[in-house]
Formats: C-alpha cells, structure tokens, sequence
C-alpha cells in the first residue's frame, strides 16, 4: 500500500475541544493540519452540559486558591498541586477568553456571566457549596465545540476530517508525524511534522453502561502505547452517578447544581447519610457509590431494584426548560419520564478517564517516572494525563482543561516546531500499518469485532467497575487473555475500500483491549482505595505505599507498571469528607 | 417485537444503482432507530455503512431519512414508528455509500455566512456585558448541531444545491441577533445574494425537520425581515 505523503510543522491528532483550542494557537505561528476522525463538531466535547468551573467571583465570593484545594481535595490527593494551581488560576482567563470568541453563557441580571453550583465545588475549604460553574443552559459543552469550531473557520485552519490516526512516527527520542487511514478511500497518508499534539479523547467504550459517545476507543493513548509510550495512571476511571438507566446517557450533576435530589425506592434522600454538609453535590465517586450501596441493601428501584431516581419535580418548571433542557428531555425521549412530574431513573455511568497519556504542565508527553521529555510530541484533553484530576475530576473541570492544556499544548507544540527541522521519517513510515490492517482483514470467516467488545464491556462493567476486588481484577486478566486470542481471528466482512466502518471498528477494538489491560493491571496491583479506584478488599486510602502515580509500560510479557511521585506544593493529604 | 428495517443501500465500488435491502431485526419499542442499524451491522451484514457517535442526539452524525421524515438515527424510537422502517441517505447530498452522504456541499454553505462573532473592538479585562434578554434574543438558533436534517428537507435546496439552505441562515442568525456581533451588514449582504435567504419558500419542512426543536423557518423569517428593513 503506497501511502500519500504531507509535511507539516505541527499535526493535531483530533478536534474536540482540546485539539479545536490548541489548533487555534499552534494555526496562527506554525503550518498547522488537525486530523480527526469525526467531523470536529461531532467531537465529544458537545454532549459536556453542566458547564466550566473558574473562580470569576461574579455572584458570591471566590477565588482561584479555593478552586485549586477543591480539585486536589476532590481527587483525593493524587493531584499534582502545581498543574491543579496553572489550571485553576489560568480558568479565569480561559472563561474570558471564550466569551471573546462569543461563548454564549448565560447571564446574570447585571450582564455578567451566570454561575452555578457543582459537585465538589466549595468555598473556605470545604464549608459550603459555592457558585463557580460558568454555564450555556446545559449545553455548554456543545457551546464550547462550536465557539472553538467557529473561531477555527475563521482562522482558516486546515482539517483532515475522517482521517484515523493508526500509528505515531518516532525517529529516536523525538516525534516525527504519524499515519493516518482516509476514512473515505481507505488509502494511507503519512504525516511528517516537527511537532505531535495528541488531543483525542476518552475510551469509556470499553465499559458497557457509559455516557461516551462510540468514537471513544482511546485510539491517541492505544497508538503511544503501542510506540514505547507509558499508560499513567489508568486504574482511575470516573463512574458519573447520573447516566440514564440501561442506556448511560449523562444526566449533568447541573441537575443537582439546580437543586435536584437523588432519592432511593423509599424515596429518601440517602445523601443526607453520606456526605451530611454537601449531601447531593459530594463529589462523582463518593455519590456512585452511595448509589450502589442503596441498591445493594435492598433499597434500589424498579423490578430489578437497580436504580434510583433523580428528582426535580420539586423545581420551579420555568428553571428546569431555563437551566435543564436538554437533559429533560433525554427522560422524555429515551425514558418516557417527564421529570417535572416524577423521578427519573439512574445508574451511575462511565464517564470519564482521569488516567492517560504521562504530560507535564506544558503539554509535552513524558517516557517515564523520571519525566524524560518526548521531543515535539504533546498532549491535552481527557486522553492525556497531566494530572490534575488524580484519583477523581470534579465536575467542570474536564472542559477547563481542555481549554487551558488545549492553549498550553498549541503554543508549546508551534514554539518547538519553530526551533527545529524535521527529522528523518523511519524506513517504511507506513508499513505497520499496512500490516495491521492487512492482518485484520486477512479472515475470510470467524467471529466479529461487535461479539468481542460486546463480552469486553460486559466483563468490565462487572469486573473492573465502581466495586472491584483482587479476584474480580484476576478473573478479567484472566478474560482479557482470551478475549485477546479471540481478537487474533476477528472477522471483518466488509471488503470494500471506502467507508469501510467495519474495519475501524476492529483497528479501534485494539486499543480498547490494549487499554483495558492497562487499566485492569493498574487496578489490581494498587491495593487501596482513593477516588474512582474503589477496592472492597482494600477500601481505605494508603498514603503511605500508593500516595504515588502508576505508569503501566507495554512489554513483550504484559503490561510492567512503574510508579512516580505525585507533585505537592502546599496540601497536605487529609481525609475527604464533605 | 419484529421489525422489518428496509435500508436504501449503495456500493459505488460494486454497484450503479441503489437498492433497498430488507431485514427481519428483534426490537424493544424504546431501541432507537440507531440500535437497529447497529443490530444488522454487528449480526447480519457488516458492510451496512452510516456515520454515528454520541447515540443521544447532540453529535448530529446520523441524521437519515427515516419513514419518509428526516430524523436523528438516535432519537426516533420504535414505538414511535411501528414494525415497519424505512431508513434512506439524507435528500439533496451525493451518496457516498450507503447512508453515508458526502456533507462537504453543506459545511461549504455554512461557512459562506461567516458563522462566527465578528468584533474587532478590543476585549474588555473580563466579559463583554450582555443583558439577559440581549442573551436570549439568539438563543434557539444556538443549539444548532449541524446535522442537515433541516437543509436537506428543504424543496428548494433539492432543486438547487447552491442554495445556502436553513442550516446557514440558521448560523448566520445566531450571530445576526447576538447584541457583541458587528458582522451583520457583511452577513446580510451574503444572504441577499440570488442564492440566500430569498430563495425560501416558508415550507417549514426544516422547522419539522430540526431534531434540536430550533424555529428554524421564524429564524429565516427574521432574517429577511432584518434585510428588509436593514435592522436588527
């Protein structure tokens, strides 16, 4: 397979808001192509809802300082303080800098921009919830993505919409481009380019009840991993309390911000009994598992007892079409339930990975537990691990670190590229990718991609979810060996050159497969407890041996995890309660 | 429950015309039209091809002509159609295979009307203010998702595919009417142009068409009425 040749100075894998923000800063220095594999207002950033914490102070007293304790204290310590402080000092900017581009937020009665209560989010430290989130509706995350899309139109930025990145290009210790498969042809291009952002998104489609949309197979980590890579810290992945029961369509914790009230069969408010001074808006992990504790003593609703309502009938009706839109109307549409009347049903969803591809504050991927930079290879959004989620991201701020490592990623990607040449592409840029697909496609009968990642997700809803345990993590290891083996004759039957979807899906069952591994591993090696890693045979937090990042390394025998020290600056660990 | 799902199928690799292939597919009355494509794809015919992500209805990947009305493949559910489906590509746009169409005509459209805030005053330390009611005033055009359920129902962009059609002048409103814009005199003069706003023929087919629930044709009307009167 002949692959058509492109050189440029900077490549962006992706164009969610991540890449769509870091386009817009790399375009304007550097000759700058984004390739993504959805057209970029498809891009997963557009079902974000609730809004973008920043301490804009614009309807009670704020400041960034208690923002930056919120998200360390929130992800029980696995912060790194100093990411945590640039991303919550530089919200404010962020926030200034999309109303500039015309971010539509709501406003306050004096025309400043509204904000709302969200989970986590406090002021003095803890003592009471605090209006931080800056809002569209509760669509903002759909507002972000067209704001960035619009501003990149306008800048005349240049996309390769449709196009998967397969393989990363190193030459030594520095990034030299990728490859990418035309979705429309199925014809390979090789990119040459100084620098390499990965901005890619999640791979919750590994798990079987998510909020993620199907593009979401972790292809930007799967491709590094592949190359050398590390994974940091993937054991850590957010099961959002409020996904649409069965179906895991996120209902946004702005539900909650508004006054919404989870409510077991009996119609409790069971939060009161977990989280006494901040009940409803406790952070993500603490309330999916006071979810699951409701149904596992008996107190779930429905036939099956396995869910609980979220209820806002008591709202003002003008509040809830105001403020709560579009998540109304997923009860309506996909439920049946009209939730000015009644509860809606839920169950916690896969939301989100705090774990990812290793980065410092610049963006720049790191090899190891020593930080070794990557030369011109770069990384933002939910597919990089900087970290400033740790063990648990408060709601709000994935779309503030888009933004702010989106910015940091395009100026530092376009600065490097400024300063040095090309290097030479390796013999064959092309040919493993080439091999792949050719091995993929090389069955003429066997089982389909659909039947493995069906049994993958399952599996790792019950094995790998929000209550794991040493012998469920081992029988999943156990699961994924064979789930691999399955994989090796995986059967893809569309033949055709153009839109062959069916291909893709098994190039993206891959990296699923690759990053569950990473993730089971991970998990099953950190024996405690701290946020979204939630071990029954270990359930408290260890500072002592695991106040530490994993770094899960692909070998020839598996995956060999390394640990690193996390960053801290001025907060001390204490217990999370709220 | 049994569905019969008819899809409008098209190789151009191996085939000169289209033709409609029939499936028998298990089916709950709440699966979403999406599911069942998924159902055929993952167990009968892999190379049934149509663009999808979200699943929810935000993405605006999979709009298709579904029982004659276009739909987002992710929020039509069965029981709102009953045992017989018919699923076919979007009007309007070339077919690139399957109920893939090729949307390059549409995105070119969409970025003639300049859809994006025009200010060249320099910004403020913190926001531009903006009254509550000078917010609302473009509030339903902004839930757009570009998913040409609206651009492709439309009569007159059947007929002529230079017309901008809705989903543009959508865009363009949403701008129009936001109190920060200065763009709406270059944005006007687009849309008088022989193949702007005038070519509307107040079908309403969009409004019906828009799974965001947007007024789209009250959007164009505004429109025209700002280019009548040059007033916004």
């Amino acid at each position: 397979m002949t692959a058509q040749q492109h050189t440029f100075d900077v490549v962006i894998v992706g164009a969610g808001g991540a890449g769509l923000r870091a386009a817009l800063e790399a375009s304007r220095r550097a000759r700058t192509a984004v390739i993504t594999k959805l057209y970029p207002t498809r891009s997963h950033t557009g079902a974000a809802q609730g809004g973008m914490c920043a301490a804009l102070a614009n309807v009670e007293e704020d400041n960034w300082e208690w923002h930056t304790f919120d998200t360390i204290k929130g992800g029980d310590y696995l912060v790194d303080q100093d990411a945590a402080e640039i991303m919550c000092r530089e919200a404010i900017e962020a926030v200034y800098d999309l109303e500039h581009m015309g971010m539509p937020f709501n406003r306050t009665g004096d025309g400043r921009i509204d904000q709302r209560r969200f989970g986590g989010h406090t002021h003095h430290h803890g003592a009471g919830a605090v209006r931080r989130s800056c809002f569209a509706a509760d669509r903002t995350g759909h507002m972000i993505l067209q704001t960035l899309f619009q501003q990149n139109v306008k800048q005349g930025t240049v996309f390769f919409d449709e196009f998967y990145v397969l393989d990363l290009l190193l030459a030594g210790d520095r990034a030299a481009g990728v490859v990418a498969y035309e979705l429309a042809t199925g014809e390979l291009h090789v990119f040459r380019a100084k620098s390499v952002v990965f901005c890619t998104g999640g791979y919750g489609k590994m798990f079987k009840i998510t909020s993620n949309a199907h593009a979401l197979t972790g292809d930007g980590p799967g491709v590094c991993y592949r190359r050398g890579v590390p994974m940091e810290d993937m054991e850590f992945f957010q099961f959002h309390p409020t996904g649409l029961y069965r179906l895991g369509v996120l209902l946004s914790e702005a539900a909650r911000g508004e006054g919404g009230i989870l409510r077991n069969a009996d119609g409790e408010a069971f939060m009161e009994r977990y989280a006494p001074t901040i009940k409803d808006l406790a952070p993500r992990d603490m309330v999916s598992r006071a979810i699951y504790s409701e149904i596992r003593e008996g107190r779930g609703a429905g036939p099956d007892g396995d869910y609980v309502y979220l209820d806002v009938s008591h709202l003002d009706p003008g509040v809830i079409d105001a403020k709560l839109p579009d998540i109304t109307e997923f009860a309506r549409t996909y439920l049946g339930v009209e939730p000015k009347k009644e509860g809606v049903p839920i169950q916690p969803t896969a939301h989100y990975a705090m774990g990812g591809i290793p980065t410092d504050v610049d963006a720049r991927v790191v090899a190891d537990a020593a930080n070794t930079v990557i030369g011109g290879l770069y990384a933002a959004g939910e597919c990089a691990c900087v970290s400033v989620h740790g063990a648990n991201r408060l709601g709000t701020n994935s779309l503030l670190d888009i933004v702010v490592f989106g910015k940091r990623a395009g100026i530092n990607a376009a600065e490097h590229a400024a300063g040095v040449g090309h290097v030479e592409l390796p013999e064959d840029p092309a040919g493993a990718v080439t091999r792949m697909l050719e091995g993929l496609a090389g069955h003429a009968e066997g089982e389909r991609a659909a039947a493995i990642r069906g049994d993958l997700q399952v599996s790792m809803d019950e094995k790998a979810g929000v209550y794991r345990t040493e012998t469920l993590l081992k029988e999943m290891e156990v699961e994924l060996a064979s789930l691999r083996e399955r994989y090796a004759r995986v059967w893809v039957q569309d033949t055709s050159r153009g839109y062959n979807t069916d291909l893709l899906e098994a190039v993206e069952l891959g990296f699923l497969l690759d990053l569950a591994e990473t993730l089971v591993v991970s998990a099953r090696t950190r024996t405690e407890s701290r946020g979204g890693h939630f071990r029954e045979d270990h359930p408290a937090r260890d500072d002592k041996n695991w106040l530490k990042h994993s770094l899960a390394r692909r070998t020839d025998s598996g995956v060999r995890l390394d640990y690193k020290p996390v960053t801290m600056t001025r907060y001390e660990p204490m217990e999370r309660k709220y | 429950m049994q569905v019969t799902l008819r899809v409008r199928r098209f190789n151009p690799e191996t085939e000169a015309e289209s033709r409609i292939e029939a499936y028998d597919v298990p089916a709950e009355p709440m699966d979403r039209v999406l599911d069942l494509l998924h159902w055929v794809k993952w167990n009968v015919d892999g190379s049934l091809t149509f663009r999808r992500s979200c699943a929810h209805g935000v993405c605006g990947s999979d709009a298709m002509l579904i029982n004659g009305a276009n739909r987002l493949a992710c929020k039509v559910l069965v029981r709102e159609l009953g045992d017989q489906i018919t699923v076919e590509p979007l009007r309007g746009l070339p077919v690139n295979k399957d109920l893939v169409v090729d949307m390059e005509p549409f995105f070119a459209s969409y970025r003639e009307v300049l859809p994006y805030l025009v200010n060249d005053d320099p910004a403020p330390d913190t926001e531009r203010r903006q009254s509550q009611k000078e917010r609302a005033r473009f509030d339903d055009t902004t839930k757009c998702i570009l998913c040409a359920a609206c651009t492709t129902s439309c009569p007159v962009f059947w007929a002529d595919e230079e017309y901008f059609g809705p989903a543009a002048i959508v865009n363009a409103h949403r701008f129009i009417f936001d109190s920060r814009d200065q763009g709406a005199a270059q944005r006007l003069t687009v849309l008088n142009d022989k193949e702007g706003v005038w070519r509307c023929r107040t079908t309403f087919n969009c409004t019906d068409a828009c799974p965001r629930g947007i007024k789209v044709t009250q959007a164009i009307q505004e429109v025209k009425r700002a280019l009548l009167f040059r007033k916004v």
